[in-house]
């Protein structure tokens, strides 16, 4: 139980690294508060389980300081920072019992032994384990290994947080949601900090307050799932979260008004203000449920509409995902209600609200 | 597609067949064939039945040789892979170290056996040899050739010298096969070293340390040709293995017979003491406790 904060780390795994590619992690300042639940959400290879080593203390960092609840812990091994985390495999102690190897962490910390009952007894029934206590781990399924792994980052009351590294990899669908749905009580219960790295979208926004997206070595944002998907910071976030995630058309801009191939699409007042000193290409970025896609000019209503062309449509049952070409681009509108969408012309409208622009792939403003 | 009866695939697996008729079960054959006769010369064949066995039985130098040997298997273990389990955890993970050891330890197992029973002959020779000449100029008097405590060790100092580096290197590979995560876990965990040793390193070399040692008791109960270049079998027959005991009788006194009970009865032990040895150590992988 404790905030951490993450000051100013840098990370290569090279020795000597020159430029920023060589970083793994280019730059993160962030703070985690105490009884958060994070989500880390990102690409592989985007650095997400190096921060988690980081944290952890598993992995120096090249540069800055780690701090817990204000304390710096940089120099510290992973067992000093009394730090729970579970891994993408089972990892498990074959030759011990489960009970065995959940009370494995509490024994090395010389845990009286009737607290040790205590808390293996607890977390078994949570994880439902109880009944294969006294087996030997080796035996057991991967579902079954995967949550003694769970449980032994679980078993400790004490700790500054629970890091999970796409705990939930080897788990079956079915029990993932369940799993994922016992991982919330505790955080509950207990108030821990957890943070759960994943590159499910899904899986982030139903286990975390907030979610922090990782991208090529940096945090990108950090929001409630709303907040990313309504107001994305960073093009990739629009595009990561969100199916299908966000549609980008290129753009210039002269006062509130995007250009694109023609079209002057009016935005939200301020843009100009704000984007008027940063330079003079674009992006326009709008949700596919936000773009409106009618058969007629007229059906648009009050918002201009804006002539373009369906070259597809594909029927996802409860909706339908309708790719348009427009101005020279492509993008796509998801369309719930039932109206008929035919290929050929249509016309688009951009409610402004719902319409951002970016520029240098992050959000103007 | 129709289906026909064809024998031919027996053709397939006739080479194996071929392969281990000539190399296993026909000189098998011919050693259970010469353990029940009599044999005088050729022609001059009688059958004994279970005689020869009765006689090797109850031959006391025989029994001598057998505890001798089962002394000497059992000091290779206890000292062997302990040793090699240590050297193997305290070899270099990665780097020009970690080639360099894998090179120095893989030397002794390149040399001839009974070149390797010259070497120790003059390096514990008391006169000129470097470790027997400096162990009597310390005031200890040292001589293989008439001591059976300098001979026996001896004999073990070689045998440790030459195999050890076989038990570290089947260590090593096991240990390097272990995924980094068990490290990282047992960290998180708060594991001491002792508790990483015990809990992840020593079960997950369970499957090559098994092996390491079937081979090195085998090759130990089956040693011949290091003590017999060292010490002949002496000072008396202090250091007369089974496989020396058995090329004496079948060689040095040309009895047949017995020497074929006496090589039936030799591998019979062997196999018996593998079977307990891999039973032993499967379960303790598998056993439930409750």
């Amino acid at each position: 139980m404790a905030r951490i904060d993450l000051n100013e780390i840098r990370h290569s795994y090279k020795p000597s690294p020159k430029s920023d590619d060589d970083f793994a992690l280019k730059r993160v300042h962030t703070t985690w508060e105490d009884g958060g639940a994070y989500a880390l959400l990102g690409p592989s290879g985007c650095g997400k389980t190096t921060m988690l080593n980081i944290i952890s203390g598993l992995l120096k960092p090249s540069h800055g300081q780690i701090l817990y609840d204000g304390v710096d812990v940089s120099a510290m091994q992973p067992e000093e920072r009394n730090i729970a985390q579970v891994f993408q495999f089972p990892v498990l102690y074959d030759t011990m019992t489960v009970y065995d190897n959940l009370a494995f962490p509490l024994r090395n910390r010389n845990v009286p032994a009737s607290e040790v009952d205590a808390r293996v007894r607890r977390i078994a029934e949570t994880l439902e384990l109880t009944n294969d206590l006294g087996k030997r781990a080796a035996g057991l399924s991967a579902d079954a290994k995967q949550k003694i792994s769970l449980g032994r980052g679980l078993v400790r009351s004490d700790v500054a947080a629970i890091l999970f590294d796409e705990p939930l990899t080897v788990i079956d669908p079915h029990l993932k949601w369940e799993l994922r749905r016992k991982l919330k009580e505790i955080h509950k219960e207990f108030g821990l900090t957890m943070i759960y790295v994943t590159h499910d979208q899904v899986e982030a926004m139903t286990f975390a307050d907030k979610i922090v997206v990782m991208y090529e070595g940096e945090i990108v944002q950090t929001g409630t799932p709303e907040e990313l998907f309504e107001r994305p910071e960073h093009v990739f976030v629009g595009y990561f979260i969100g199916s299908p995630g966000m549609g980008f058309l290129e753009c210039t801009l002269e006062g509130d008004i995007a250009h694109v191939n023609g079209a002057a699409i009016p935005l939200e007042p301020g843009y100009g203000v704000r984007a008027s000193s940063l330079g003079s290409r674009f992006k326009l970025g709008i949700r596919p449920m936000y773009l409106g896609v009618h058969s007629s000019r007229e059906a648009c209503g009050e918002l201009p509409g804006f002539e373009a062309r369906v070259v597809g449509v594909e029927d996802q049952g409860f909706c339908r995902i309708v790719t348009v070409q427009f101005g020279g681009q492509e993008i796509k509108a998801r369309i719930n209600d039932g109206h008929p969408v035919a290929e050929g012309l249509c016309w688009l409208t951009f409610p402004p609200e719902k319409t951002k622009l970016y520029f240098n792939e992050r959000l103007v403003g | 597609m129709n289906k026909w009866e064809d024998n031919k695939a027996w053709f397939l697996i006739l080479p194996v067949f071929i392969i281990v008729a000539f190399s296993a079960v026909i000189p098998l054959m011919t050693v259970v064939n010469y353990s029940v006769q009599d044999i005088f010369g050729p022609g001059q064949r009688f059958f004994i039945g279970i005689e020869w066995f009765k006689e090797v039985l109850s031959d006391g130098r025989l029994h001598e040789a057998l505890w001798r040997q089962l002394l000497f298997s059992g000091l290779v273990l206890l000292i062997e892979m302990p040793l090699g389990i240590g050297i193997a955890l305290l070899m270099p993970k990665k780097g020009w170290g970690s080639s360099a050891c894998l090179v120095i330890l893989a030397l002794p197992l390149l040399i001839p056996w009974n070149v390797i029973g010259t070497i120790w002959i003059i390096f514990t020779r008391p006169d000129i040899g470097l470790f027997g000449a400096a162990i009597n100029t310390l005031g200890l008097p040292f001589d293989h050739t008439a001591s059976p405590f300098d001979a026996w060790v001896t004999v073990m100092l070689m045998e440790v010298w030459h195999w050890t580096p076989l038990v570290a290197l089947l260590a090593y590979a096991g240990l390097r096969a272990i995924p980094e995560v068990y490290y990282q876990a047992a960290k998180i965990d708060g594991a001491s070293s002792w508790a990483i040793f015990r809990y992840i390193q020593l079960p997950k070399m369970r499957g090559v340390l098994t092996i390491a040692l079937l081979l090195r008791f085998m090759d130990s109960f089956l040693i011949y040709a290091e003590p017999f270049v060292l010490t002949g079998g002496g000072p008396g027959n202090s250091t007369t293995f089974l496989s020396i005991y058995l090329v004496k009788v079948a060689v040095g006194q040309f009895d047949l017979g017995p020497a074929a009970a006496f090589s039936l009865i030799y591998f019979l032990i062997v196999l018996l003491f593998c079977w307990l040895f891999y039973q032993a150590l499967q379960a303790v992988g598998t056993g439930d406790k409750q």
